[in-house]
């Protein structure tokens, strides 16, 4: 092969993957946005009630493989704090809710599955990754932002929630 | 003729890096992720089908199934 | 090499990217045309280890039996033969970030050719994703004997150079571009064929000689694809490839396809493929006089040929299970049929006179029959 080939092939590969600009993430500070949203059972959830506990706001979908891989992470997540003021909401984004149904009939779950098939509160959120994470204070305030999932972000969570729970509301 | 090239790829690609948003949402990207939309959805038939197109017909390369191909005749 | 090991410096560790799948299929597969059967068997496992790193590892056979017309009417066999190719595959995908760097080897063995081959790509989602960028070089070095002729032997140096896009252009379509070169140098024709010539001495009105290759060929191929996703749960897809070469031939491929899923269990799908190609410079059917060319072939492959059908297949689903997890296995199978037809290719089965014999054309049946775990 001729050199000509060569060069071209090596300018492309460092041309298409030189830093360039972040997409733009939700805003990780300042009051989390209200929502109310119809949950997959019981009374639709808005996040303003939920003021004075600290929440986790996870946006999945089961065509995500980490979404997936999280999800009985979370619920561990949700069973060891939930006593102490603390309160997770999973909302799902998917417009049919059929893979959803039978995704937790085998991974099933205790904290609230709300659904946003209309995708307005990712919008709201500017979720920028699937899944996404947002941790809020007990003032109603974003603390943390975490966009997909690899194994050992868990414990970050959990050590933000630890945190959090400490401060007075 | 070559620089041109090179220059105008790089350029382009690198321009549509930086300040034009994703205008397909994470969160809408459902219907992609659906297998049907894949373009090689079972490689095993797709490496096959392709070596017994390679083995009768003139053409090679750019094929779905990345890579590979043996030479035999 | 510095480019890619650049790129292992500079890559932004933003959003994350996925391994393939873990995943086995064990497929039989089964091909009739022209006088050939080929049937045989192929596997391909690939499983994660870590979060990381996946390996695959893949086996595959041809057990060839009667024999091609160029063989029966003018090669070394007039009876056919039977052979048999193993070929033997592995792999592993690192993935880091968003890039996934992919390495495999594979050896390919039958008793007059030996090939080893090894690939390396690289691949980069960029744009949040919705581009994926990939960059591939493969490396292959064959061995030629002829069965026969144990002083014969051959070697060919292939050199192949890809590159390819896939671009989200909306929720519902994907487009994917792909180029790719090849070069190859060595002996590069079949060490049996022989192509004919004229000779008014001869019974038959025309003589043979053994088939004159150049040492090498460089070739080109562009394709563009796109899968649509339609308002209920099916897809579109469309193909189209461009291939030339120096050694004059221009290839046209079209491909159409549709894809249903019937309840969670079923699926359907449906192509048309349209391949045609013109002839290599240095090939024709019948030359004027012995060593008319400085280069001369009579392989079919590089005649003037189009070749189209239609392929049909079905998948079930019968097991599945969701979940953090999750688990599938499908049995599938699929069926194709080919109708091949050469301009300037005779069949010289028969008797008719030399130069009149009727061109060549054939139709080929191919069934595959697969399971497919996901665990």
């Amino acid at each position: 092969m001729n050199r000509t080939s060569r060069d071209v092939i090596g300018s492309l590969l460092l041309a298409a993957v030189l830093p360039f600009a972040p997409v733009q993430a939700g805003d990780d500070t300042g009051p989390a946005a209200e929502f109310k949203l119809p949950a997959r059972t019981g009374e639709a959830v808005s996040l303003s009630s939920l003021k004075g506990q600290v929440v986790l706001i996870n946006f999945w979908a089961t065509w995500c493989g980490p979404c997936r891989k999280e999800m009985p992470l979370l619920e561990q997540i949700q069973k060891k704090y939930a006593s102490l003021g603390f309160t997770m909401l999973g909302v799902n984004v998917e417009e049919d809710t059929t893979m959803m149904d039978a995704f937790l009939k085998d991974v099933p779950v205790t904290f609230p599955i709300l659904l946003d098939p209309a995708n307005g509160v990712s919008k709201l959120y500017n979720v920028a990754a699937m899944p996404s994470t947002v941790i809020v204070d007990r003032k109603g305030n974003i603390r943390y932002l975490h966009q997909g999932y690899k194994p050992g972000d868990e414990s970050t969570y959990q050590d933000m929630i630890r945190q959090l729970i400490r401060e007075r509301g | 003729m070559k620089r041109l090239c090179l220059a105008l790829i790089g350029s382009l690609l690198l321009a549509g890096c930086s300040g034009i948003q994703p205008w397909v949402k994470p969160y809408e990207r459902d219907r992609l992720a659906d297998p049907i939309m894949s373009f090689d959805r079972n490689p095993v038939s797709g490496s096959y089908i392709d070596h017994v197109h390679e083995a009768r017909e003139g053409a090679r390369g750019a094929s779905v199934s990345a890579g590979g191909g043996c030479g035999c005749n | 090499m510095r480019a890619l090991l650049l790129l292992l410096v500079v890559s932004p560790v933003a959003l994350a990217g996925v391994l393939p799948e873990d995943r086995a299929d064990i497929l039989y597969h089964y091909y009739d045309g022209g006088g050939i059967e080929i049937d045989g068997p192929s596997v391909l496992a690939r499983a994660a280890v870590g979060e990381k790193v996946s390996v695959s590892a893949s086996y595959y056979v041809d057990s060839i039996s009667s024999a091609s017309i160029d063989v029966v009417t003018l090669g070394a066999s007039p009876n056919g033969y039977s052979e048999e190719r193993t070929q033997w595959g592995v792999g592993v995908d690192y993935l880091r970030g968003d890039t996934t760097m992919s390495l495999g080897a594979s050896t390919s063995d039958e008793n007059d050719y030996q090939a080893d081959t090894l690939n390396f790509s690289i691949s980069q989602d960029i744009f949040g994703g919705l581009t994926t960028v990939t960059l591939g070089y493969g490396s292959g070095s064959d061995d030629v004997s002829r069965r026969g002729d144990a002083l014969f032997s051959g070697e060919v140096d292939r050199n192949s150079y890809r590159f390819g896009i896939t671009q989200v252009l909306t929720r519902n379509l994907i487009m994917g571009l792909a180029y790719e070169v090849v070069a190859d140098e060595g002996f590069l024709n079949n060490p049996y064929r022989q192509v004919r010539y004229v000779d008014v001495n001869d019974a038959r009105g025309y003589a043979t000689q053994f088939e004159v290759y150049p040492q090498t060929r460089a070739s080109n191929a562009a394709a563009i694809r796109a899968k649509y996703h339609l308002p209920y749960r099916a897809a579109l897809s469309g193909e189209y490839r461009f291939y030339t070469d120096d050694w004059g031939i221009d290839a046209h491929t079209f491909e159409i396809g549709y894809v249903q899923p019937f309840g969670a269990k079923w699926l359907v799908d449906f192509k048309y493929r349209y391949y045609t190609q013109n002839a290599a410079d240095f090939y024709s059917d019948l030359f004027p006089y012995v060593d008319a060319q400085n280069f001369l072939a009579r392989d079919k492959e590089l005649s003037t040929l189009q070749s189209h059908g239609p392929h049909v297949g079905a998948t079930y689903t019968f097991f599945e299970r969701q979940g953090d997890s999750p688990m599938k296995s499908t049995a599938n199978i699929a069926v194709d049929n080919y109708f091949f037809s050469y301009d300037d290719f005779r069949d010289l089965r028969g008797g008719a006179s030399v130069g009149n014999e009727p061109l060549y054309d054939f139709d080929a049946f191919v069934l595959q029959v697969f399971i497919s775990l996901w665990f």
